[in-house]
């Protein structure tokens, strides 16, 4: 079977900017596969290559093996897009909005009007069908503009930032929609700067940094190799961290010194807490958890995924 | 269902289908689908907007035509005596048809291009640069031959075209509201900001008031003549004047194949700024 996305080199360059700087991928058919990084990383410009409504400087993309260069139309007709900004038509209603978006790929009437009361029911937006979407939430636009992208009942969905800016509980309402789909069989393509996101939507993921790809893995594959099993969190108000820090040497795996607390990577938190505890420094705030994909960024770029 | 996992769908059926013909990566043969998306934008949020403009040539009609004509009396032309509101209609029609054109295809595509992220949508799924610069200049012109054609009835019933040439001014108007909206859609394709399209209506203006609208350029010297007579507009109302009066001369054929260049170029221009701008 022919793969859906393969890369190699992929590489954008605006004059002297390289934005996405030699990346090399691939995602197989039913495959949900994540890109995760901080702003600025090249994640949407790597998405519009892959949508084919971006030329590449160089490196070769081929996108269900057609090449994106030649052959933009029948690729476009396979895909469906979520852009990170909703650019909804507002002018339109909802459903004016999802069965013009299906006239512009040909779609017949008869079939469109059909499609488009499918669509409604998929992104729960049957009671706005008639409503102008300015008049819309954040969720629910983000759930339309979803709903537009599977008009053409696409099998490669491009999802760039679907969830930043939305409340936790419209993001759980697309996070539904989404397994949905993917247990419908559709090829996902998210970007993310939330790691629970990538952890739970995504089979395999690579972290991007600065136009790179810096890992690739499955989110569990990816925390086993680059963090430990727990992390303590421990805070000691942020003018004594580092002091304290000092005097923690032998304790857990590794240390990282944060401006307001410090994680120590441990295979037992517990033990390891009781150990600083033992050492005669009391924390002011304490935490043990599970590692997760934040830790892995942290240990990869040395940054934190979201500017706190 | 929802989806159909790396089935052949209807979408990729059409676009593999197209793609045999010539062209096919840059037109879709889909214009349709954006004057569609044109037509209901106007249903549900801009028809106020778009009636205004059937009203403003009327009333410069009564108030230049009926309201200064009265001191002007009449206008020779080809060796007859006409009216001025005779006169000045057909180029009241001119500029009808040039304002339609161009408000839609500077504020709104202006407006469509860079808030509603329209073109970049549209560009995201199988159709081409081609068609949207096709659809969106055929609805300008659409706009545009609107306004003409109801000035066209309005002149009529005030008993102010005389002959069956007249007629003719239908397919002219619809010729000239296409090259205005190539050349305005052109124009905005290249603009990053309001200020520059206010810039544009700072050339409107004066092109309107003095490119032998209300009075003969021949007051002019020769070689401001010269220049009036390159403008648009100019050559938009020489070829109303002439088929209102039935005045046809090789000239004419002058001006059709001037708005014919007009339009192709902008097209052609239009279509390839939208590409670089979105898929490049
Ligand atoms: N059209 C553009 N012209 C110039 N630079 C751009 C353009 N688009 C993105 N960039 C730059 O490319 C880099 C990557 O941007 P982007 O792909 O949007 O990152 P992300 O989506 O991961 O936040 C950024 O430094 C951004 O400023
Ligand atoms: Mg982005």
């Amino acid at each position: 079977m022919v793969a859906v996305i393969r890369a190699h080199g992929l590489t954008k360059a605006y004059g002297d900017l390289v934005a996405v700087d030699g990346v090399d991928f691939g995602v197989e058919p039913g495959e949900s596969f994540g890109v995760l990084g901080p702003n600025g990383a090249g994640k949407s410009t790597t998405m519009r290559m892959l949508g084919a409504t971006l030329q590449r400087t160089s490196g070769d993309l081929a996108i269900l093996g057609r090449d994106p260069a030649h052959e933009g139309p029948i690729i476009r007709a396979h895909l469906g897009v979520v852009p990170q900004q909703d650019n909804l038509d507002t002018e339109l209603t909802v459903a004016e909005n999802l069965y013009t978006y299906g006239r512009y790929f040909g779609l017949p009437r008869a079939h469109l009007r059909e499609r488009v009361d499918g669509l409604l029911a998929f992104a729960q937006l049957e009671e706005k069908r008639d409503v102008k979407v300015d008049a819309l939430s954040g969720g629910m636009k983000r759930r339309l503009t979803i709903a537009r992208g599977l008009v053409n009942e696409p099998s490669l969905l491009l999802l760039d930032e679907p969830t930043t800016g939305l409340d936790p509980q419209a993001r759980h309402i697309l996070w539904d929609r989404l397994f949905r789909l993917k247990e419908d069989g559709v090829t996902l393509v998210i970007t993310t700067h939330y790691m629970d996101e990538a952890e739970q939507l995504c089979d395999r993921l690579v972290v991007m940094d600065g136009g790179r790809i810096v890992a690739e893995g499955s989110p569990q594959g990816l925390i086993r190799a680059h963090s430990t099993r727990e992390v303590v969190e421990v805070r000691f108000g942020s003018d004594r961290n580092l002091e304290v820090a000092a005097h923690l040497g032998g304790i857990g795996r590794r240390l990282e010194i944060l401006p307001d607390r410090i994680l120590v990577y441990s295979d037992s938190g517990e033990h390891d807490l009781q150990e600083i505890v033992a050492r005669g420094f009391m924390p002011v705030t304490s935490l043990v958890r599970r590692s997760s994909l934040e830790d892995v960024f942290l240990r990869l770029t040395g940054r934190s995924l979201v500017d706190e | 269902m929802i989806t159909g996992a790396l089935a052949t769908t209807a979408a990729v059926a059409i676009a593999e289908r197209r793609a045999r013909r010539p062209l096919s990566s840059v037109y879709a043969g889909r214009s349709h689908a954006i004057l569609l998306r044109g037509l209901l934008a106007l249903r549900t949020s801009n028809a106020l907007a778009f009636m205004t403009g059937f009203v403003e040539p009327v009333l410069f009609l009564v108030a230049f035509g009926y309201g200064v004509g009265g001191l002007v009396g009449t206008v020779e032309i080809g060796g007859v005596e006409v009216p001025y509101a005779a006169y000045i209609a057909p180029a009241l029609l001119a500029a009808s048809a040039m304002n339609g054109a161009i408000i839609d295809t500077t504020f709104n595509v202006f407006f469509k291009m860079h808030y509603l992220g329209l073109y970049r949508t549209m560009m995201s799924t199988s159709l081409g640069p081609l068609d949207v610069a096709l659809g969106e200049i055929g609805w300008a012109m659409i706009r545009g031959a609107a306004y003409a054609i109801g000035f066209l009835v309005v002149v009529t019933a005030f008993g102010l075209t005389t002959t069956w040439w007249a007629l003719l001014l239908v397919p002219a108007a619809v010729l000239v509201a296409f090259a205005f909206a190539s050349l305005g859609m052109t124009l905005t394709s290249y603009m990053t900001s309001f200020q520059q399209l206010n810039w544009l209506n700072f050339f409107l203006l004066p092109m309107f008031l003095f490119s032998g609208t209300f009075y003969p350029i021949t007051t002019y010297p020769q070689w401001l003549q010269w220049v009036i007579e390159a403008t648009p507009l100019w050559q938009a109302i020489a070829l109303m004047r002439g088929l209102t009066f039935g005045v046809l001369d090789g000239g004419l054929a002058g001006h059709v194949a001037y708005f014919a260049v007009l339009a192709t170029v902008g097209l052609y221009l239009t279509a390839r700024r939208l590409d670089a701008l979105f898929l490049r």
